[in-house]
């Protein structure tokens, strides 16, 4: 059960999510085939704003467009509605941004 | 290779409190539509069964049932067409509360089609000169595409959100007001796209294009629906709504 301001969140939030999931799989890519282990991983990142900037936004994207996603799907197959619909909306949100804020956290700080 | 000169028909009958299906032989005959073979089940068998027919040649849109399992025009269907293994399932539409035997009701449906705008907003009277809108504007081209519906039920009967979110809209009234949208005569753009754009509006379409699939005058709701998500997104994105 979306309207328009919540389906333009998720069409926008997808829209930043294409080119930053591209760039995960090829910072993936790289880090597989040079053979980097966790502690030159981290030695890379650790420290950069950079990776900041591109994890923490994907966090960002990833909070609403899932968020919304999951919202629609317990709507019509699990009849949530109204206050309890909204209430976990923002808590399935809540807990993606927290999880994935953690990992940029332990991945850039 | 003799031909079968039966078909058994299962026939779902009941009412809003449940029901089950009831199997008729019904003779095949050359050109018989599954409308023929119901309505030789009412005439000769089954004089309390009950289902909504008028003009029996595709044109009024009320002889709609699901035959097995998918919506269709009852009257454009031949029954050799469908028959399988000498069976042919019959049913009422889907999303739509029965109310005897292969009759539904529809209030839902055109309610829905109220709240969609489905109501033209004249900007003009009789007294003023008809409106010239020219054959090949781009508006007119798209309210021409949608503009052939007549409401049969079929695309509302086979899409998988209106069974998932009651209060969802549905493809015939979305589609509806997509043609109104772009109707130049028309003075209810802005109210009509704040009725689509809530919580039950075009923006909980998934895009399956079941409507498309099953719609007997080929016409493509799925294509309306979008576009009345990208006219609700830009009003919303330029500050009108």
């Amino acid at each position: 059960m979306i309207g328009v301001r919540l389906y333009l969140a998720q069409r926008l939030s997808a829209l930043i999510l294409a080119p930053l999931v591209a760039g995960h799989l090829a910072v993936i890519f790289y880090a597989v085939q040079g053979g980097l282990d966790g502690a030159e991983i981290l030695s890379r990142t650790q420290g950069s704003v950079g990776f900041a900037l591109f994890y923490g936004l994907f966090v960002i994207a990833v909070s609403v467009h899932g968020a919304i996603g999951l919202r629609v799907v317990v709507h019509e197959h699990l009849k949530l509605a109204g206050r309890t619909l909204d209430g976990f909306t923002l808590a399935t949100g809540a807990v993606l941004l927290g999880l994935g804020l953690r990992a940029c956290v332990a991945v850039v700080g | 290779m003799s031909q079968a000169k039966e078909a058994d028909l299962h026939v779902w009958r009941g009412d809003g409190n449940g029901g089950g299906l009831v199997r008729y032989a019904v003779p095949l005959r050359d050109s018989q539509t599954v409308l023929d073979a119901v309505t030789w089940i009412q005439r000769r068998l089954e004089p309390g069964l009950s289902f909504r027919f008028a003009c029996r040649v595709g044109m009024c849109g009320t002889c709609a049932m699901t035959v097995n399992g998918k919506p269709r025009w009852t009257c454009r269907t031949r029954l050799k067409d469908v028959v399988e293994n000498g069976r042919v399932v019959i049913a009422p539409l889907e999303n739509l509360p029965v109310i005897k035997d292969l009759a539904c009701d529809f209030s839902s449906f055109f309610g829905k089609w109220g709240k969609a705008g489905g109501r033209f907003a004249a900007t003009a009277t009789r007294l003023d000169a008809v409106a010239a809108i020219r054959p090949d504007s781009r508006r007119r081209r798209l309210a021409d595409a949608g503009i052939e519906c007549i409401n049969c039920g079929v695309c509302y009967s086979a899409c998988d959100v209106v069974r998932w979110n009651p209060a969802y809209l549905g493809p015939a009234a979305l589609n509806r007001s997509w043609t109104l949208v772009n109707d130049e005569r028309d003075g209810g753009r802005e109210k009509r796209l704040r009725a689509v754009a809530g919580a039950g509006g075009c923006h909980n379409c998934h895009s399956h294009q079941g409507c498309a699939t099953l719609c007997p005058n080929e016409l493509n709701p799925t294509l309306s629906i979008a576009g009345l998500k990208r006219a609700t997104a830009l009003a919303v994105l330029k500050g009108e709504m």
